[in-house]
């Protein structure tokens, strides 16, 4: 069929629409794929569900008293849990408003050997308030048992953040 | 009995939504006169009783009406009465009643502007303009009362969330909603004329300032959130891709394209249905944002706890309002289709790639807002999408903008012409090449940095063109209407934004350290050094403050006071300290005292030099006033009254005079 100089052009427009589309759409998942963090909780992550992500989300409670603070740099060490799990954790640098015991935590690191290596450390919410994102996962980590609310009341005593 | 009034004036006010929306439409379709008329009178009245609850709202929180409950959650008696009357936006309730009132501010003063056009049409655009306003107070009223009781009244409230207790967020949510509810406009003129079946050019050229206007409140609001977040989150950001700003971009991005489109309907009568398209979209996504903001469905800074009742009804009004316009453009869209045809070198195409990408960027921002969503639903787990998706992906979809934006003005409609084209790629490109190889002596090659200077240079220099070429050939006086001089700022702000993402980003350095009483930190060629930290006080928040001095080459420079603040309820707030350059920020945030029981001790300190960062924000200062500015065209008022007069012989271009 021949092609009149309108068609032409449109066909060539059309082409390149559709490759254009292709191309982003190509890089848009690449790029989700390389940026999509999991969030999971310290027994999922002593279970095993971490193995494959480079960088993944941990999140949990900041255990009473575990805070631990380096003697002449801004490390510090604490240890986050849930239920049934216990994940220790480095980070250098500036610890948000909120961070303090007992409070729910999400940070953003990778595993180094036994214990998570965070590069951001987010305590965004209120006392009262969990993220429900948080919620979610420790519920789902423990077959939808109620999150417990004194894991470590025990030791709240001797946490004294303030 | 005031906040009872409040509530009163509510129902009343969803009673003469109803009949804003659903007389003048019927009487629209049947050609009913007297139906018709009801649209501005009950605008008017729904007005008048949603501007009385909302004022009863902000009389409760000035009198410390704490039997409110909205008012005891957001206010207690230390609060200042600036910071009270911002807290009427605090939180959901009175976000939501806000969000109506600014809807009936542009309902009015489109009921009161709109005499010229043919009646019908108002009808439609106010009735449709009602029944967003019935959406929305029916939400107001059954789920999200700002007037609840709260028995028995407690004797001090609780108090404003301490993020929000700045100067910048007491306007920060009013700006932002004028853009997001000015959309509200283009969208009721594209369903009313899909409803009529018809789009005429001269309809287009009145929506167009309306469009205009939202849209630059919308830049403010949005570099006003960025400023925000830049000063008082603490940490120094001026983005962070959280799905709240997202849900504020989105709009800006869908809004910037359909200003652009709007502009190639108004004058060549082509891309109608693309434009409704938009319109439609850039609604869509401000209800999205707003609701995405307040339902909590994302974690977020700004995101309450969240209430079941109100996702649903939020997730049925969406569908209604997305999917009832999305299947009237589908039925309807054909028949207001039409313009006359362009070439592949032409305005419009330009516009059309610009559009193109605009639309795809906001799609882009929309998937890794909703991926967390999206794998929820699919059960992939608890995700969330990372800035770099968003950084790399966002650059690469506005590079075909910035490289065709020096030839927008250059090219004519229909058909441009390609040696004037050449002459301007090879003057803008020679003067980008030649300031990118200076700068990359000044910066030290960081590439980012010379790309920014060359994309900066490159549009500067193509909107100095032909702003040097307006003044050669046309007289005074006619050199540079209002649209066009609107146009040119907004164009420039583009190449000012650049130069400040782009060098700040590059050439930022940030410090964490920890620091004892006079110590030195260098950064650059300043030193900061450290004087300890004392104990402050203010209305309603006692404060460590910090005392860091600042000094380039031994001369002091700067004296800088970062805080952190313990608020009435024991919440924490960082205050910043920022000493303001036009090439360069410093900025010192106060941390954690290193020990608890001395705070005269060691403290955590981020300490940042931030060059040009500042430029950003005016470049997107310059935007919006190229907003406001194009809006003011006398073209678009004067042309109005012609209209009126020709109304017997409309030019209006029907799909069946067009398009075989």
């Amino acid at each position: 069929m021949p092609m009149n100089p309108t068609r032409k052009r449109r066909l060539v427009i059309v082409t390149l629409v559709v490759a254009a589309a292709a191309l982003a759409v190509a890089l848009g998942v690449y790029a989700l794929q390389q940026n999509m963090n999991y969030l999971l909780t310290p027994s999922q992550v002593q279970s095993g569900q971490a193995g494959s992500y480079k960088t993944f989300r941990l999140g949990g409670m900041v255990k009473g008293g575990s805070i631990q603070r380096d003697k002449d740099s801004l490390k510090v060490t604490f240890t986050v849990v849930d239920a049934d799990g216990a994940m220790p954790v480095e980070y250098t640098g500036i610890l948000p408003d909120l961070f303090r015991d007992n409070q729910s935590v999400i940070a953003t690191g990778h595993m180094d050997s036994a214990h998570f290596v965070a590069t951001e450390v987010l305590a965004k919410h209120d006392e009262t308030y969990m993220p429900k994102e948080l919620k979610d996962a420790m519920a789902k980590a423990h077959g939808n048992k109620k999150m417990p609310q004194g894991v470590d009341q025990g030791d709240a005593g001797q946490g004294g953040a303030q | 009995m005031i906040p009872e009034l409040g509530q009163l004036a509510l129902i009343l006010a969803l009673l003469l939504a109803l009949a804003q929306s659903i007389l003048p439409i019927i009487g629209a379709w049947r050609g009913n006169r007297a139906m018709m008329a009801v649209a501005r009178p009950a605008a008017f009245a729904q007005g008048f009783f949603v501007v009385l609850a909302f004022v009863l709202l902000v009389w409760a929180f000035l009198r410390f009406d704490f039997s409110v409950q909205y008012v005891a959650e957001n206010s207690n008696l230390a609060l200042p009465w600036y910071y009270r009357i911002a807290a009427v936006w605090g939180a959901h309730e009175g976000s939501m009643l806000l969000w109506i009132f600014i809807l009936n501010v542009w309902t009015l003063a489109l009921a009161t502007f709109s005499r010229q056009l043919p009646e019908p049409f108002v009808a439609r655009v106010l009735g449709v303009l009602g029944l967003i306003a019935v959406g929305f107070l029916a939400f107001i009223l059954f789920t999200s009362d700002p007037f609840g009781r709260l028995l028995p009244m407690p004797a001090d409230g609780g108090d404003l969330n301490p993020v929000l207790q700045d100067p910048g967020m007491t306007f920060h949510p009013p700006v932002i909603y004028m853009g997001y509810v000015g959309f509200s406009v283009a969208f009721a003129f594209s369903i009313a004329a899909l409803l009529g079946g018809e789009l005429e050019q001269a309809w287009v050229r009145w929506a167009r300032p309306w469009t205009n206007i939202a849209w630059a409140f919308l830049t403010c609001g949005i570099v006003a959130g960025s400023w925000w977040a830049y000063a008082e989150l603490g940490w120094g950001g001026w983005w962070f891709w959280d799905p709240v700003e997202n849900a504020s971009f989105m709009p800006w991005l869908v809004g910037t394209a359909l200003i652009h489109a709007q502009a190639v309907t108004e004058k060549r009568g082509s891309l109608r249905a693309w434009t409704i398209l938009l319109s439609i979209f850039a609604f869509s996504l401000s209800l999205l944002g707003t609701f995405l903001v307040r339902s909590g469905v994302l974690t977020s800074v700004h995101s309450f706890a969240s209430d079941p009742r109100r996702g649903l009804f939020i997730l049925c009004f969406l569908v209604i309002v997305v999917g009832g316009s999305l299947l009237l453009y589908a039925l309807r869209a054909p028949k207001v289709a039409g313009g006359k045809p362009f070439a592949v070198v032409s305005r419009e195409s330009a516009i059309l790639v610009g559009n193109l990408m605009f639309t795809v960027a906001a799609a882009m921002v929309l998937l890794g807002t909703l991926f967390p969503l999206i794998g929820d639903a699919l059960n992939l787990g608890k995700i969330s999408v990372g800035p770099p998706y968003f950084g790399l992906m966002f650059p690469l979809l506005m590079l075909p903008i910035v490289l065709l934006l020096p030839f927008g003005p250059y090219l004519r409609w229909g058909k441009g012409e390609v040696p004037v084209l050449k002459r301007v790629m090879a003057r803008a490109g020679l003067a980008a090449v030649a300031c990118a190889i200076i700068a990359a002596f000044l910066v030290d090659g960081q590439m980012k940095a010379i790309a920014g200077v060359a994309a900066a240079v490159w549009v500067a220099v193509g909107v100095a063109l032909y702003v040097i070429k307006r003044w050669r050939e046309m007289p005074r006086g006619r050199r540079y209407p209002a649209e066009m001089a609107g146009m040119l700022f907004a164009h420039a702000g583009v190449a000012v934004f650049l130069i400040g993402v782009l060098l700040s980003e590059s050439l930022s350095v940030t410090r964490d350290v920890r620091m004892a009483p006079g110590d030195v930190q260098r950064i650059g060629g300043y030193a900061f050094r450290f004087d300890g930290v004392t104990e402050t006080q203010g209305p309603n928040w006692r404060a460590d403050q910090g005392t860091v001095t600042v000094t380039l080459n031994d001369k002091p420079i700067a004296v800088m006071h970062p805080q952190k603040r313990i608020y009435t309820r024991e919440q924490v707030q960082t205050e910043s300290a920022i000493d303001p350059g036009i090439t360069r920020d410093l900025y010192v945030a106060l941390g954690e005292p290193m020990d608890a029981q001395h705070i005269d001790g060691a403290w955590a300190l981020r300490l940042y030099s931030k060059p040009f960062i500042r430029w950003l924000w005016a470049g997107g200062l310059l935007m919006m006033l190229g907003g406001f500015v194009a809006a003011g065209d006398r073209r678009f008022r004067v042309r109005r009254v012609a209209n009126a007069q020709d109304n017997a012989t409309p030019d209006k271009v029907t799909a069946r005079e067009v398009r075989a």
